[in-house]
């Protein structure tokens, strides 16, 4: 904004030497010019400094920030995070309930899961260590033996379909309550039982109201086609950071020991990390 | 910013007034060298975001109306085109390949980059004038006799004259502008509106357009819009002459204004 007082001396300078040459009058056009270029760049790139410094102490950098996609991903994950860490997902009115509520495809389930299957559930089980100061085991039962919360909410697919439902559980935030998580923690990494599906997600949606371990849904237990008996709510993002069938959950402040460090099975596959779109 | 600052004066003021206010060697630039790099970053940006859009609508071509829609609803149309995934019923007895990883990553990266140039670009035509002086219609314009005489040219396919070299007809004018400020917003809210995370923060973007799928098929049908500007004006320039239209939006160079019969024959 400094350029505009800038300008009237160098354009006046020409009349005062009486010089009818235009050379150092362009000359000096042009090292004004490149001045302001460098101070801008250097102040950009030190802007550039600053905002990725301040993004990293505020947890603005999502894991797959490496690579091509990280700029994208970055700026999504980083602006979305300062808009909606408290905001809560729509939810819907019960005769907005799509009925009958949609079971995506899946690989056949493996011999584990089919042998909880036919022993009705009875011995699932969801541990939790890490940053936790209390690790611990539940049955399904100790789940349920929490306050019941449910929520009509929409679970919409990467694909581009969706459906609404009432997904009946108990808040993610509580169960880490009870495990006492130290407050360094950054991240909770939760695994299905079928291999090579886990996720993670951070302590904003981890600890937000809507974030549900789900055993229930419309009302009656969730079907397997559905990710029972055991399914991660995360409304506020596409369906597939839902991971079905979880088992086990590690909290902790560093995701490069997971996996690739990516922070998911997702990246590792292709796709983003964070998945609020 | 120096560079912005001093285009209004070089660049984007009328040409006859330009061409016998600097020496001849100078010839102004048809198109200023921001309108001309955003111009180009907008289409790598557009034909990343069509490609990869393409690549996303694929894994479930069905579209709905209102908040849901999936495999067990019936949808408001189908294209008739395989899925690139097995569960969708499309009719056809295979699968597409899935691209729908990288796809997603370069469709959101595209469009953050093309945000930020519109936003760039926007700024610069307020400030500058570029808006008031090259794309908003002048009034004579918009006379019910000019708006006949423009369209009967374009229909008869006739080649644009010399001074439409340097100036837009009003049929571009009005195109120009209503993809500007009518298409771009549009593609970028019922974009956002199918956003899960961010429509949590601002639920009305979504519910003013009756939903999340009315959201994604309006997303579809802006889209569609797009393309159809993107292929007409791609014709257009053929038929006034390609290089010479090509030239002008990379260097900034056309012929000027009395010359320019001349080197249209080109």
């Amino acid at each position: 904004m400094s350029e505009p007082s800038r300008v009237e001396p160098s354009r006046v300078e020409p009349s005062h030497t009486e010089s009818p040459r235009i050379e150092p009058s362009s000359n000096k056009l042009s090292r004004r010019k490149l001045i302001t270029a460098g101070l801008t760049a250097a102040a950009g790139v030190a802007g550039l400094g600053v905002a990725a410094e301040l993004a990293q102490k505020f947890g603005l950098i999502p894991p797959d920030h490496g690579g091509i996609w990280g700029l994208g991903e970055t700026l999504t994950y980083a602006s979305q995070r300062l808009l909606t860490r408290h905001s809560l997902a729509r939810e819907f009115s019960r005769s907005q309930i799509s009925k009958p509520p949609f079971p995506n495809e899946m690989a056949p389930p493996s011999a584990e899961f089919k042998r909880h299957q036919a022993a009705g559930f009875a011995d699932w089980r969801l541990s939790i260590n890490g940053m936790v100061a209390q690790p611990a085991s539940f049955s399904l039962d100790q789940l349920k033996s929490y306050p019941a919360h449910s929520q009509i909410t929409m679970l919409q697919c990467e694909e581009g379909w969706s459906y609404i439902a009432e997904w009946i559980g108990v808040p993610l935030s509580q169960i880490l309550q009870a495990v006492e998580v130290h407050p360094q923690a950054r991240y909770v990494v939760y695994f299905s039982i079928e291999r090579d599906w886990w996720d993670s997600i951070d302590m904003a949606d981890a600890l937000h109201p809507q974030t549900f371990l789900v055993y229930g849904m419309n009302g009656d237990a969730l079907s397997v086609g559905n990710g029972g008996p055991l399914r991660l709510r995360v409304p506020r993002q596409v369906g597939y950071k839902s991971v079905k069938f979880v088992t086990h959950m590690t909290v902790t402040d560093n995701l490069k020991t997971f996996g690739k460090g990516l922070g998911s099975a997702s990246p590792e596959g292709g796709y983003a990390w964070y998945a609020g779109i | 910013m120096g560079d912005t600052a001093c285009v209004p004066d070089t660049a984007s003021a009328v040409p006859t007034a330009i061409a016998t206010a600097v020496p001849a060697k100078t010839v102004p630039s048809r198109h200023s060298a921001l309108v001309r790099v955003t111009h180009w970053i907008t289409t790598l940006c557009f034909l990343a975001l069509l490609v990869t859009g393409v690549e996303i609508v694929i894994s479930h071509p069905r579209f709905y109306w209102g908040e849901t829609g999936n495999n067990l609803t019936t949808p408001l149309f189908k294209l008739p085109i395989p899925a690139s995934r097995a569960l969708v019923p499309t009719g056809y007895g295979y699968v597409l390949p899935d691209q729908n990883g990288w796809s997603r990553y370069l469709h959101f990266q595209a469009a953050w980059v093309v945000v930020f140039t519109g936003l760039l670009y926007v700024i610069f035509g307020l400030v500058s004038g570029h808006f008031r002086k090259n794309l908003l219609p002048e009034k004579t314009d918009l006379s019910r006799r000019s708006f006949w005489t423009a369209i009967t040219s374009h229909l008869r396919f006739e080649r644009p004259s010399e001074a439409d070299a340097w100036s837009y007809n009003v049929l571009q004018r009005l195109s120009y502008l209503f993809v500007i400020f009518v298409l771009f917003p549009l593609v970028i809210w019922t974009g956002l509106a199918m956003s899960p995370a961010f429509v949590s923060a601002f639920p009305a973007t979504v519910n003013v357009l009756g939903g999340q799928q009315s959201a994604r098929t309006l997303h579809f049908f802006v889209s569609l819009a797009l393309v159809l500007f993107v292929l007409v004006h791609v014709v257009m320039i053929f038929l006034a002459g390609f290089w010479s239209r090509m030239r002008a939006m990379i260097t900034g160079r056309a012929a000027t204004p009395h010359a320019a019969g001349h080197t249209e024959r080109i």
